[in-house]
């Protein structure tokens, strides 16, 4: 096992090198420029030089390896700097936002707690209540409860966020007054006052994931669940005597778990790479609205530094997932 | 001595009185959005409109424009003129007397080095600042005294309220961006998100493309403003969000460029708890006819430029038929509402450089029929086009991807075909066609199109340089890497000569002359561009909040300091 993931980690790096290279050259030949950002007021010349301070006119390979110079060896020096308060980096050019002329990851790691608490609550929720009503749809097929899990499965998955996001809004903020439509990302949860105003604000973004999570997970637990309760050793569980609360939850839903860990595990990637919908539609700028922010405005390190990094991460957990069919199933060994 | 000292104490008490009734930081917090989030607090090295807004309430220039466009004192004491002795008789000088006494939000001094150092920043020819062109023609700044700061021009200015006046030009703290000048000036991260200024408000926090946090600036120079302890400012969503949160839930206070379709500005206006403000500079939205062949037919490099006329548009007929045809006011309906008015003129705003041409409002079909047959161009084969010499009258009308700009290039469509043009509508992605890239042959700039609309206006008051973006040498061709200002390659040595002329004439109403000349030139006369709608910027405001007023040639938050909570 542990030779097997050293393998599989030892080719993601040609796979991601690989993937660099394409991001980079799709981004770099997508028309636009950063100079459509510049107000027409600002004269031919002044746009000239304010592109070449940006070092946007240089040739697209001396950019690709400056910034892969940058990606792998300059940004973990400073964050080797910044833990331990050592200087390995010296001045050396971090990678830098054409539109901010921030540091990238500066600006990354400013929106990655709204991102990791918002997207990641509503996929945990999401979860939460996609598991139980998955098995349960799948245990009484055809009940009441089935159709209208599936139902409400329907709605989540075929009514866009920016539809449901909106319908909220107007319901909950504009008629009820509850929930604000914008989320305050300098709120210190610091008391209960606080915690509050967080949870209200959490609220409608939330929802308007989850319930869309919910929806396909759900789906893919309750199919799974009913190609293993037709299995002979279903049978075989039942005639042995055991309880059905055994039956069901032991031996069929473990059994079932495969697929959905799969599905489960390869939407992780998703939670760090922000809604960019649900994002822009209740203003909690994270990384989806950076990523777009960044596209609209041709900040190309940006857009760049984040589509690679969403391909670090979606490589990783698909490494994740093979492992865990290992520990769930003892069948499925890679040694 | 004690009798002068109390009495010194009383009048001290009794001028302290009003500042009693509004006293600095009572009003708690003013909270601000703006659909495009903030990026940067540098105006310096921003590339839009946001960031400038927001540093105006952290920096400012030595003197700003009031909402009549009129020039007003902020850190100096006076306004120079030629009358005063601020400006020099022959207009190669200008002399400003800063306040005394003056500081920084950190509580240094404020003086005429940091005047001289904000002009070494900006002019250092490798920082890539965005506002060089307020720079333009200076011999050199420099500090006479500590409160007197000397500008020499290279030739006489008749306008010299260029640098540092408005927005895009305040004072930078030298000893704040002294190590930032030149190449160094983009990876001052700390500075570029902090700015120390004299404004009424100072950062205390900053996230990227995200919120500014802002508290009263404790140096500020009036003791009783601003009335808000703290401002912030969330960026990011959508105009109808930003509205939304003004207009109907009452989250925000402000709302800056909330341009939404009039049926919903209406409805968000009956909720009754704020209401939209505009204001109207000089932004125009517009027609522009390429009067080159842009023919696909001809070689890279000829396409385009001067050495082909237009074979249809260099028509004048078709230039006016063009424009008669248009209903300006359904434009003005469907797409702005309060937001915009129908014009005549690429020249809208000051009121003194107006034209008064008004011709093409009314819409007359008839008569551009009329125009077109009497020009010769019939529909003779019944194919519903018009021709003349085997020239079939059909166009390319590119545009940006805007939802309302598409809109108006179906309903312009809609009017040209009616009048027999065959029309082909192309949308660009605005990245594309204001990248400037001289590799794309979609930029606005190459037009190798027949007939492009999209908005242009010009900072300040002063129509000089915009004009003069007509001549023959700022046509864009392949010489100048395709950069230039005349899109529409209009050439005509008469507009040339005025040119010149405006740029040497000082004298207000002799100024406003030329440039309504100019304008009638461009316009009326040649019909070189269509002008449509003379567009204002909209904003939204709660109705608790009070003090503001709305300015379309300086920042929209120039009186910040000035705004107030309504109780």
């Amino acid at each position: 096992m542990l030779t097997y993931t050293l393998r599989r980690l030892l080719l993601a790096i040609p796979t991601l090198l690989v993937i660099s290279l394409v991001i980079f050259l799709l981004v770099d030949f997508a028309p636009g420029s950063p100079m459509s950002q510049i107000p027409l007021t600002v004269p031919p010349e002044v746009r000239l030089k304010i592109i070449a301070a940006m070092g946007a006119d240089q040739p697209v390979f001396v950019r690709y390896f400056l910034w892969l110079r940058q990606f792998f060896w300059v940004e973990p020096l400073y964050m080797l700097d910044h833990i331990f308060g050592s200087s390995l980096a010296g001045d050396a050019q971090r990678i830098v936002s054409w539109q901010s002329r921030a540091p990238v990851f500066s600006i990354i790691s400013e929106r990655i707690p709204q991102t990791l608490t918002v997207i990641g609550t509503a996929y945990l929720i999401g979860v939460a209540i996609a598991l139980p009503i998955g098995i349960y749809s799948a245990y009484r097929q055809y009940s009441w409860f089935d159709q209208l899990g599936t139902f409400i499965a329907m709605i989540g998955f075929s009514v866009p966020t920016f539809f449901t996001g909106v319908l909220l809004i107007i319901i909950f903020s504009v008629g009820l007054g509850w929930f604000p439509t914008f989320y305050d990302t300098t709120l210190d949860v610091t008391d209960w006052a606080s915690l509050k105003k967080q949870m209200l604000q959490m609220a409608l973004p939330v929802t308007v994931l989850a319930l869309f999570n919910a929806a396909e997970i759900s789906r893919y637990t309750r199919s799974a669940m009913l190609d293993n309760l037709t299995q002979d050793y279903v049978r075989t569980a039942r005639a042995k005597g055991m309880s059905e609360r055994v039956v069901v939850l032991r031996h069929v839903l473990r059994n079932s778990l495969i697929p959905v860990v799969t599905v489960i595990a390869l939407g992780v990637p998703s939670i760090f790479g922000g809604a960019i919908i649900t994002e822009q539609v209740f203003k909690v700028n994270g990384i989806g609205a950076a990523l777009i922010s960044a596209i609209n405005s041709s900040d190309l390190p940006m857009v760049q530094t984040l589509t690679f990094i969403f391909a670090i991460l979606i490589v990783l957990f698909n490494l994740i997932a093979d492992i865990l069919y290992g520990i769930l199933d003892p069948r499925v060994r890679y040694d | 001595m004690k009798l002068r000292t109390a009495l010194l104490g009383a009048a001290c008490a009794f001028a302290m009185a009003p500042a009693a009734f509004a006293e600095r930081g009572a009003d708690g917090e003013l909270k601000l959005t703006f659909p495009q989030a903030v990026s940067i607090l540098n105006p310096y090295l921003s590339n839009g409109t946001k960031d400038v807004y927001a540093s105006s309430m952290i920096m400012e220039p030595l003197a700003g424009f009031d909402t009549s466009g009129a020039i007003f004192a902020r850190l100096v004491t006076e306004i120079p003129s030629v009358a005063n002795g601020g400006i020099s008789e022959d207009l190669t000088t200008i002399t400003w007397k800063l306040m005394p006494g003056l500081k920084w939000s950190d509580g240094s001094a404020f003086t005429a080095g940091d005047v001289v150092f904000t002009y070494e920043y900006c002019t250092h020819p490798e920082g890539g600042c965005a506002s060089l062109s307020k720079f333009d023609g200076i011999a050199s700044v420099e500090a006479v005294d500590d409160v007197t700061v000397k500008v020499t021009f290279t030739a006489p200015k008749p306008n010299p309220f260029n640098a540092f006046v408005g927005t895009q030009s305040p004072i930078l703290q030298k000893a704040q961006f002294e190590a930032c000048i030149g190449a160094a000036a983009p990876t001052c991260t700390a500075q570029n998100f902090g700015p120390i200024g004299t404004g009424p408000f100072r950062v205390t926090g900053f996230t990227v493309d995200d919120t500014v946090s802002m508290e009263a600036n404790p140096e500020y120079r009036d003791p009783a403003k601003p009335a808000f302890a703290t401002a912030m400012i969330k960026g990011g969503g959508d105009a109808v969000g930003s509205a939304r949160a003004v207009m109907e839930t009452g989250e925000f206070d402000y709302a800056w460029n909330t341009q939404i379709a009039p049926e919903v500005q209406a409805a968000m206006t009956a909720v009754g708890k704020g209401q939209f403000v505009v204001a109207f500079g000089t932004l125009v939205e517009r027609l522009e006819v390429n009067l080159t062949d842009p023919s696909a037919d001809l070689p890279e490099g000829e396409r385009s430029t001067a050495k082909h006329p237009h074979p249809v548009l260099s028509d004048l007929n078709i230039r006016t038929a063009l424009s008669m045809a248009i209903d300006r006011q359904t434009l003005v309906e469907v797409g702005y509402g309060a937001g915009g008015a129908p014009t005549c003129n690429v020249l809208p705003a000051p009121a003194v450089f107006v034209s008064d041409n008004t011709g093409c409002i009314a819409q007359n079909m008839e008569g551009a029929k009329a125009l077109l047959e009497a020009a010769g161009w019939v529909d003779s084969d019944a194919d519903g086009i018009r021709e003349k010499d085997g020239k079939k009258l059909s166009l390319v009308y590119q545009t940006t991807v805007n939802p309302i700009r598409q809109d108006f290039q179906a309903l312009i469509k809609s009017w040209w075909t009616d009048l027999g043009i065959e029309v082909e509508l192309k949308a660009i992605d605005p990245g594309v066609f204001f990248g400037g890239d001289a590799g794309s042959p979609d930029t606005f700039q190459k037009f190798y199109a027949d007939i492009e609309m999209y908005a242009n206006n010009f900072d300040g008051t002063d129509p000089e340089v915009y004009m003069a973006g007509y001549t023959c040498d700022k046509a864009p061709r392949p010489e100048t890497q395709w950069q230039g200002e005349n899109i529409n390659r209009f050439c005509d040595p008469a507009y040339d000569a005025l040119a010149v002329e405006l740029s040497a004439t000082r004298d207000e109403a002799a100024r406003a002359v030329i440039a309504k000349r100019m304008n009638d030139m461009l316009t009326k006369d040649s019909m070189t561009i269509i002008p449509l709608v003379h567009r204002g910027t909209l904003s939204a405001h709660s109705n608790a909040l009070g003090g503001v007023a709305i300015n379309a040639w300086d920042t929209e938050m120039w009186n910040v300091q000035d705004w107030f909570r309504v109780k």
